[in-house]
């Protein structure tokens, strides 16, 4: 076909060369585009044929109209998110949490890190590595369950502690102001073992050669944690802590659902995040407008937070940068 | 390193002394919450309803498994079904994985580039729950179907990449000098590269593996209506969620409905489900940690 129209248009002839040059490379290159066609297709798929349905957000979507049918709005749902102050809570939930897990989350690792290096024992550096690391690998049912035996008010570990020393049992699951605390100690108690392994493998980066030579200079073990550890794992901490920045609107839906409770419209005020929100305009009142409005909304913040921390890595430290 | 001049240092001690003391009781703590289940699992529900939950049992009694085990049928089906998930959905995943991996990092391949940044975008930006539910149950079909847990679970960007940076190790010569032998792109990764990187599949392979058997999102959605058999994470949510599902599930038993023990069992189901998990990790644990430290750097 190229060639046939360069017969009877000469004029294009150089346009069509680089077609027909184009088509010669995805030729040579066939094999590898063939490998990479699953996970094409898959990708095309899953993760942007549903893009488009973000369109969901601009109309009042009823099931008998379908999409294409239903009455097209505008920007009312945002105006009525901005308006019951709901896009504001949800925002502030999910921003404050991933916060508090990125900034908390981060410190303790570095402090589980370097406590763990400074311990000789070689058995029990393992066995507390492996006890550590064992939230990592159960599902968030679990978790919700985990919880529950220690915060249900008739039968929790909690209560029984607190009656044991005389005091009044409480009343977690109806209490909101009790759970950013709770949701923030389970993440930490679930992520810190995992998060810890990327600054002990830091550590052990670190030129043995160099803290010798300032333990023989006189440095006692809390001015080598000071001068040599901190300031090595500095960079790590700071990328780390600007990669999960971008994802700051993105929230962990397993672990709140599963914590919270599938329908414990007491605690929304304090555990209602951007993902519980949209599954619940889903799955409980089928407003799949305002679910979609609420997305739209994430992914295109979203966007923009990890564009500007990925420009902050690039400032930082270009060879850490993601594009 | 000279012990002479750690004995002498009195913050070395310090540090040491806070760190066992810190260590000792964070790990004490990831460890209680499972000690309590375990133990609720193996205590009479008159006990529990009395005492509440405990770090040992109070009253012994194997009641809860033997209601598990005593009408297996439900309990057997979901473990069915995860283990299948889990076996097809990682051999599946992985295998498409390493293809892709090893493309993407091939330095003479000129849209390395381009697809990179096509798998890559898909974490920056999504269309969300509601029009991914959409898809899967009114364009795709797959509501009730096992499928739309399995195949949406099979790469994650993540992955890809780690992939990508683990092969980019094996040096490019040998897949040079196995063109120049005649191979074919596809041959070299199947002979040649995937032999070459079983560290990398192991790791992947178990990020995979315990995606699947920990799945309970998608199942959730799209599995909870008419489906008999649930995958485990879900059948322990209905477990731990409805006691009426507890009450059904142990219906066939002679046990009475309302001295089906409700508290006991759900802590024997989450045993039952999470039991394999715990018993394996220890052993391949190092691979994740491989996994870490290398995903943690970016490809």
């Amino acid at each position: 076909m190229t060639s046939g129209e360069t017969a009877v248009r000469p004029v294009s002839a150089a346009g069509s060369a680089r077609g027909g040059k184009r088509m010669a490379r995805l030729w040579r290159h066939r094999s590898l585009l063939l490998m990479c066609a699953p996970a094409i297709v898959f990708f095309l798929i899953f993760a942007y044929l549903p893009m488009p349905g973000l369109y969901l957000a601009f109309i009042q979507f009823n099931y008998a109209d379908g999409i294409f049918r239903s009455p097209f709005v505008g920007w009312d749902n945002f105006r009525f998110l901005v308006m019951t102050g709901d896009l504001w809570k949800l925002t502030f939930n999910t921003v404050a949490y991933n916060l508090a897990f990125i900034v908390l989350g981060n410190l303790l690792q570095v402090l589980v890190a370097v406590l763990l290096n400074e311990i000789r024992r070689k058995w029990f550096k393992k066995v507390t590595q492996t006890i550590m690391f064992l939230p990592f690998f159960i599902s968030p049912v679990l978790i919700g369950l985990l919880a529950y035996n220690i915060l249900s008010y008739d039968y929790g570990l909690l209560n029984q502690w607190i009656q044991s020393f005389g005091g009044e049992p409480v009343q977690t699951y109806s209490n909101p102001y009790v759970w950013p605390y709770i949701i923030v100690f389970t993440f930490l108690w679930q992520m810190t073992g995992y998060g810890s392994i990327i600054y002990f493998a830091a550590i052990m980066g670190l030129d043995s050669e160099i803290v010798e030579a300032a333990e023989i200079d006189g440095a006692n073990a809390l001015q080598r944690i000071r001068y040599i550890i901190l300031p090595w794992l500095k960079p790590t901490f700071i990328i780390l802590l600007l990669f999960s920045l971008g994802g700051v609107l993105k929230g962990n839906f397993g672990l709140f659902y599963n914590l919270v409770g599938a329908n414990n419209t007491a605690l929304y005020s304090t555990t209602d995040i951007i993902e519980t929100y949209v599954f619940r305009s889903l799955m409980v009142h089928f407003n799949f407008s305002m679910g979609s409005a609420v997305s739209l909304y994430q992914s295109v913040f979203g966007f923009a937070i990890v564009v500007t921390a990925n420009w902050l890595v690039k400032k930082i430290s270009p060879e850490n940068s993601l594009f | 390193m000279p012990k002479g001049l750690r004995a002498m240092d009195g913050s070395a001690l310090l540090v040491k002394g806070v760190g066992y003391v810190f260590i000792t009781l964070f790990s004490a703590a990831c460890l209680i919450p499972f000690v309590i289940i375990v133990s609720s699992s193996l205590t009479t529900e008159s006990s529990i309803l009395r005492h509440g939950f405990n770090l040992w049992p109070r009253e012994f009694t194997w009641f809860a498994y033997q209601i598990v085990f005593e009408n297996p049928r439900l309990i057997v089906g979901s473990y069915v079904v995860t283990f299948c998930l889990t076996a097809v959905g990682t051999a599946v995943g992985l295998f498409l994985i390493a293809m892709t991996g090893y493309a993407l990092q091939r330095p003479d391949f000129v849209y390395r580039n381009h697809i990179s940044f096509f798998i890559y975008f898909t974490t920056l930006f999504s269309g969300g729950l509601v029009p991914f539910y959409l898809l899967i149950t009114r364009y795709l079909h797959l509501k009730d179907n096992y499928l739309a847990v399995l195949l949406p679970g099979l790469m994650t960007p993540f992955l890809v990449i780690m992939m990508k940076t683990f092969v980019r190790s094996i040096p490019h010569a040998i897949t040079e000098s196995a063109k120049i032998d005649g191979a074919g792109d596809f041959t070299i990764f199947l002979r040649l590269i995937l032999p070459m990187s079983t560290p990398a599949l192991a790791t992947i392979g178990l990020f995979l593996a315990i995606g699947y058997w920990n799945e309970w999102y998608h199942s959730m959605l799209f599995l909870s209506s008419n489906v008999e058999y649930r995958p485990l994470q879900l059948f322990l949510y209905n477990v731990i969620t409805s006691a009426e599902f507890i009450r059904n599930s142990a219906a066939a038993s002679n046990v009475e409905p309302r001295n089906v023990p409700l508290e006991s069992m759900k802590m024997a189901t989450a045993v039952v489900a999470t039991g394999p998990v715990i018993l394996f990790y220890p052993l391949v644990q190092r691979y994740f940690i491989k996994g870490i430290t290398v995903g943690a750097v970016k490809g």
